[in-house]
């Protein structure tokens, strides 16, 4: 489980995270929602100790991340999985040299095993034969199928995705989502997805953290976000007529 | 930030540079990817100038010294001067500062601002000492070889230009190269290249590893990273020149 408490985070004067407490457990999809703007990179950015934050704690599994050594910080580093907005694909490198770049750096597997375990995860992530690709080759959805790839390659505890569906057609977008929700099952991962997506988090949100303004505003499942009256968040997942529609419909038929 | 804050930026990034390669393997791979992009790149550039300004500063020299009393091996004598103690090392580092440094801000800068550099330190990679040690070692060895080549076409463009305008003969431009050869000079011009081919590696490096925003940042950060690189090879130059020949 990773527990944060009352986490601060503050760039000079913008205060951007403004004491946020809540958990994420094993095996299920997370999602931080909210509009453009309202932190969440910069949450799992503090997660990651990409940022160092200003108060409060995050444990994962126990360990208190401001606590450890260097040494223990390396180990947890190697532990997580993280899928960036843009892939974040190293562009010098080819597909297969791109997911075997964590193993080539931190075990000392032979060459042999360490491509077997890459055709394994890209098998996984429906790109079998790409191996020789660079990602300037690559269209968005395959390049986050290979982000995803990279990032569980070292078998992950835990795996962050920032906006792992942006830019991706409607069909592209709901296949990455699934993707993940499948692999955070088999791998029992403690998952975190950052989205402003309302299809992910009807379709993958198992947990949802609603963050505004540096708070959090509401948190709960997605079936409880349909019924829930939360002012902010009928205004932002149901900015949209159709969305609105939809939740009428829901509303009606869940009375009935 | 002012400028005193950027020069203790740049020696705390270099602090991290010079740890100890994560992987050897690794290491070495990045190693021959940077000979390539930053050094076997550059050969074709370098040697077409070379060839040419030498060629330049014997016609000029020629032109200069038509008198009887002046002997003409001055002109071989004099193209060899310039070629070994100024195009040599400088002039061919400034070039490679344009040419390489813009390319390692832009690289860089982009693996920041797409983050890249983020990946790499999730994953636990010590990121500068990843993409910026290499650039160092594949420089200051590649460097000196480049300055060598660029000497020694230099030289030969300023016979070609000769024979080619009949300006001088052969024989005396040949003499005027053997004339006073003095090794030191060769260990001053390589001693200059080295810390050269460092600026060109380092001071790109710190202008691309710390851009924010996007794109047009990244631009803009290459153009900076030239001009710094330039100035401060200039200015180098100058202290060195004192500091060897003075
Ligand atoms: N490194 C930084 N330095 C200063 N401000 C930042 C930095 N990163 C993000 N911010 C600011 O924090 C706020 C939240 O950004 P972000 O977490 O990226 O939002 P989003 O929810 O869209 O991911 C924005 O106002 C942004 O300008
Ligand atoms: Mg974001």
């Amino acid at each position: 489980m990773i527990e944060v408490t009352n986490l601060h985070k503050s760039f000079g004067d913008a205060h951007i995270l403004k004491g946020l407490t809540t958990t994420f457990e094993k095996g299920k999809t997370n999602l931080i929602i909210g509009q453009s703007g309202s932190g969440k990179t910069v949450f799992l950015k503090c997660l990651l100790g990409l940022h160092d934050h200003d108060e409060g704690t995050i444990s994962f599994d126990g360990r208190i991340s401001s606590d450890l050594s260097i040494e223990e910080k390396r180990q947890l580093r190697t532990e997580i999985g993280m899928v960036f907005q843009g892939s974040a694909l190293y562009d010098f490198l080819s597909v297969e040299d791109n997911v075997m770049f964590p193993l080539k750096m931190f075990t000392k597997q032979p060459h042999d095993e360490m491509l077997h375990r890459v055709n394994e995860v890209l098998d996984r992530v429906n790109l079998t034969g790409s191996n020789a690709k660079f990602p300037a080759e690559l269209s968005g959805g395959m390049k986050k199928r290979v982000a995803i790839a990279r990032a569980i390659v070292m078998n992950p505890k835990y795996l962050f995705c920032d906006e792992p569906n942006s830019g991706l057609d409607p069909h592209t977008a709901t296949v990455i989502d699934n993707l993940i929700q499948e692999i955070t099952k088999e791998y029992e991962m403690i998952t975190i997805v950052n989205s402003h997506d309302m299809n992910s988090v009807m379709e993958i949100g198992e947990k949802i953290v609603f963050l505004k303004d540096g708070h959090k505003e509401w948190e709960g499942t997605n079936k409880e976000m349909v019924v829930t009256d939360n002012e902010s968040i009928v205004n932002f997942v149901y900015s949209s007529n159709l969305f609105k529609k939809v939740r009428e419909i829901y509303l009606k038929e869940s009375k009935l | 930030m002012n400028y005193l804050e950027h020069i203790g930026k740049y020696f705390l990034m270099l602090k991290q540079v010079f740890k100890r390669p994560q992987r050897g393997k690794v290491f070495r791979e990045v190693l021959f990817r940077e000979i390539e992009d930053l050094g076997l790149k550059s050969l074709g550039i370098i040697m077409f100038i070379a060839f040419f300004i030498g060629g330049v500063v014997a016609i000029q020299t020629a032109l200069s010294v038509d008198s009887p009393f002046i002997p003409k091996y001055l002109i071989g004598f004099a193209t060899k001067r310039s070629m070994i103690l100024e195009f040599g090392p400088t002039f061919t580092s400034v070039i490679l500062a344009g040419k390489v440094g813009s390319y390692i801000a832009s690289s860089i800068g982009t693996m920041r601002v797409t983050e890249q550099i983020d990946a790499l330190e999730v994953m636990g990679v010590n990121s500068l000492n990843y993409l910026v040690l290499p650039k160092i070692i594949a420089t200051i060895f590649f460097y000196p070889l480049l300055g060598l080549i660029a000497m020694f076409l230099g030289i030969f463009g300023g016979w070609a230009a000769g024979v080619l305008t009949d300006l001088f003969y052969s024989v005396d431009y040949i003499d005027g190269i053997r004339l006073e050869f003095d090794p030191f000079y060769i260990q001053y011009a390589l001693i200059k290249i080295v810390v050269f081919a460092f600026v060109i590696a380092t001071i790109p490096a710190y202008h691309g590893y710390y851009v924010k925003g996007g794109s047009l940042e990244v631009g803009r950060a290459s153009t900076q990273a030239v001009v710094w690189t330039s100035v401060t090879i200039i200015t180098l130059n100058y202290f060195l020149t004192q500091m060897l020949l003075g």
